[in-house]
């Protein structure tokens, strides 16, 4: 087995919160004695993760998603805990680590706001002391594979959301960096662009190798990109394996979509109808039930079409959160 | 691991250095140029307050028989005209900016980065004081010509004033980072701020040439900072400062550059184990 490229082991971050009741009593309490409160964002969690692999690190707001990036990438010094990246330890921010690692928040834009990202894109050819050859090659290869063309040319700020966040890209990976955190790379974006980064960032996985953990609130990314998740809540992993297994493990049920000859038939008895339209209804049924409600379904109605689906992604997700509740 | 993923080539150290500061420095100018009549109003402003000293001063001058303390009118010109090109000099990323830095997100963007985070706003600041250089040539011209300021400085005067103009930057630069950190552990900063702002007003020869200042508060000015980012600049060209004495005050800056680097890594080894990277 390789050495892993991230290994994270007990890993915690606390944050210390001041408090204090409203009105001006409290204000004055509060001169003389300040009340903190211990915000524990990321409790002792671990995993590996393996060179080349593209994990999604999922997690409602305020899970500890975001937290765990910033450790990893060295923003944030952790309270105990275990973190090495591609054998660095992170909060050190050794010149080394942060020439082979990269870190993409897509609510941030790291490009310089008044002038054409190709100046910002320079800067970054001599902050990462890349050979000039290696860096055109590099940049042009970006700009054609995430489609920017001339956007280069036009100051950021007179980029749209989208396009914005393209050229943040190209800015991020200039140097090739071996590991990527993406912390909500398309958030507020449309589906096209969505779409467009997501196939962007399985080719730069497919043609460098390199490893990605994503975080992400469109399951659509992850679906398209993540083999495997790593489910975060309260700070602690509920969750760390195949994308395919997680609706096996937390789904109580799954779903039968079943087109009827009669459209007509009542189907109450067999499961929680979902959805009718005409001859075509979905319904919801145990788990342990699909196969005998399915072959009930088959022998007591012509039935056209019948197939058997776990439910939609989104649905499993929020069902690992209402059980960690 | 796949050999891939492995990391483009890097350049020397030195060379990228030297790289670095031309293609920042650079990148400033493109970006200041974007906003010419922002920086020409910015500059107005600025020439605003020593034109004031200035007035008062000469008129002062002019009701005590032409002198202040041996100071004449057009000693007090040539001092305050000066005086605009050491403030533009010595403008650098101020303290108070260090929390819109950590608030906007910036500094996450940049501790992303693999350069020390000093070189960032000192190669953008140097970039910027060519294109404020180009603005205050008129500005100077204008002033000259309303004040008439009696300068006459040696070429050795006017080698070690340009020298210690980027000085002043230096040690101000590093004791403004210094005094930012202290926005790691409060956000209420600005009565800090404001306090050394008053003392460097005080004893930098901002406010009044120190040789205005009563004795001990001219000895005290050699001991301290603030002397080298203003005063000091200004008198080796304006003054006729002996060859030591412009010898000793390089020397002082080196000195306080050094100090102010010092303090600076200690605080920043310190600011980033608090900071919390809100805003990234």
């Amino acid at each position: 087995m390789s050495e892993s490229v991230v290994h994270v082991s007990e890993l915690t971050k606390v944050f210390k919160v001041p408090e204090r009741e409203a009105g001006l009593r409290a204000a004055g309490k509060a001169l003389i004695r300040r009340k903190t409160r211990d915000v524990h964002a990321v409790e002792a969690i671990s995993f590996d993760i393996e060179p080349g692999e593209v994990v999604g690190f999922l997690g409602p707001n305020g899970a500890g998603k975001t937290t765990t990036l910033k450790m990893l990438a060295g923003l944030l010094y952790p309270t105990s805990g275990e973190a090495r990246v591609l054998g660095h330890i992170p909060s050190r921010r050794e010149k080394h680590y942060l020439r082979r690692m990269t870190m993409v928040m897509g609510n941030r834009n790291q490009l310089q706001w008044d002038i054409p990202a190709l100046d910002s894109f320079e800067l970054n050819r001599a902050i990462y002391r890349l050979r000039r050859e290696d860096y055109l090659a590099m940049r042009d290869e970006l700009v054609e594979l995430l489609d920017v063309g001339d956007l280069v040319r036009k100051p950021v700020r007179n980029l749209s959301l989208g396009e914005r966040m393209k050229v943040e890209i190209v800015g991020s990976l200039l140097h090739r960096p071996m590991v990527l955190f993406l912390d909500e790379p398309t958030i507020g974006l449309d589906v096209t662009m969505q779409k467009r980064i997501r196939t962007f960032v399985s080719e730069y996985n497919q043609r460098y190798g390199a490893t990605v953990l994503l975080t992400s609130h469109y399951m659509a990314d992850v679906e398209a990109l993540c083999k495997r998740v790593i489910v975060i809540h309260h700070g602690q992993i509920l969750f760390d394996g195949a994308l395919a297994n997680l609706a096996n493990e937390f789904a109580a049920y799954k779903t039968i979509g079943v087109l009827l000859e009669d459209g007509s038939a009542e189907l109450d008895s067999y499961g929680e109808v979902i959805s009718r339209d005409g001859d075509r209804a979905v319904l919801r049924v145990p788990k342990a039930e699909t196969s005998r409600v399915a072959a009930r379904l088959l022998s007591e109605h012509e039935v056209l079409d019948l197939t058997i689906e776990e439910p939609p992604i989104e649905d499993v997700i929020e069902m690992v959160f209402a059980q960690s509740r | 691991m796949s050999s891939r993923a492995a990391s483009l080539p890097e350049e020397g150290r030195l060379r990228s250095l030297v790289d670095f500061y031309s293609t920042q420095m650079r990148t400033s100018v493109v970006a200041q140029l974007q906003y010419r009549a922002a920086n020409y109003f910015y500059m107005l402003g600025m020439v605003a307050e020593p034109v004031i000293y200035l007035v008062v001063w000469s008129t002062i001058a002019e009701q005590h028989g032409g002198a202040v303390n041996g100071i004449t009118a057009g000693q007090f010109a040539a001092y305050y005209i000066v005086w605009t090109l050491v403030r533009n000099m010595n403008i650098v990323f101020g303290a108070p900016f260090w929390e819109w830095r950590i608030r906007e997100g910036r500094l996450a963007g940049d501790l992303l980065r693999p350069l020390n985070i000093l070189h960032y706003d000192l190669a953008y600041f140097a970039g910027w004081k060519f294109v404020v250089v180009g603005l205050w040539l008129p500005i100077a011209v204008g002033l000259s010509a309303v004040f008439h300021p009696d300068l006459h400085p040696s070429a050795l005067e006017i080698v070690v004033f340009i020298i210690a103009i980027w000085g002043a930057y230096f040690v101000r630069s590093m004791f403004q980072a210094t005094l930012g950190m202290l926005n790691f552990w409060t956000t209420r900063g600005a009565a800090v701020f404001d306090l050394y702002m008053a003392t460097e007003m005080l004893l930098s020869g901002r406010l009044v040439p120190l040789a205005l200042m009563p004795g001990w508060v001219q000895t005290l000015a050699n001991f301290l900072p603030f002397k080298w980012t203003f005063g000091f600049p200004i008198e080796s060209l304006v003054s006729n400062l002996s060859t030591r004495s412009l010898l000793l005050g390089l020397g002082a800056q080196v000195m306080w550059t050094v100090i102010g680097y010092v303090l600076f890594t200690f605080a920043w080894r310190a600011a980033i184990k608090r900071f919390s990277a809100v805003g990234a």
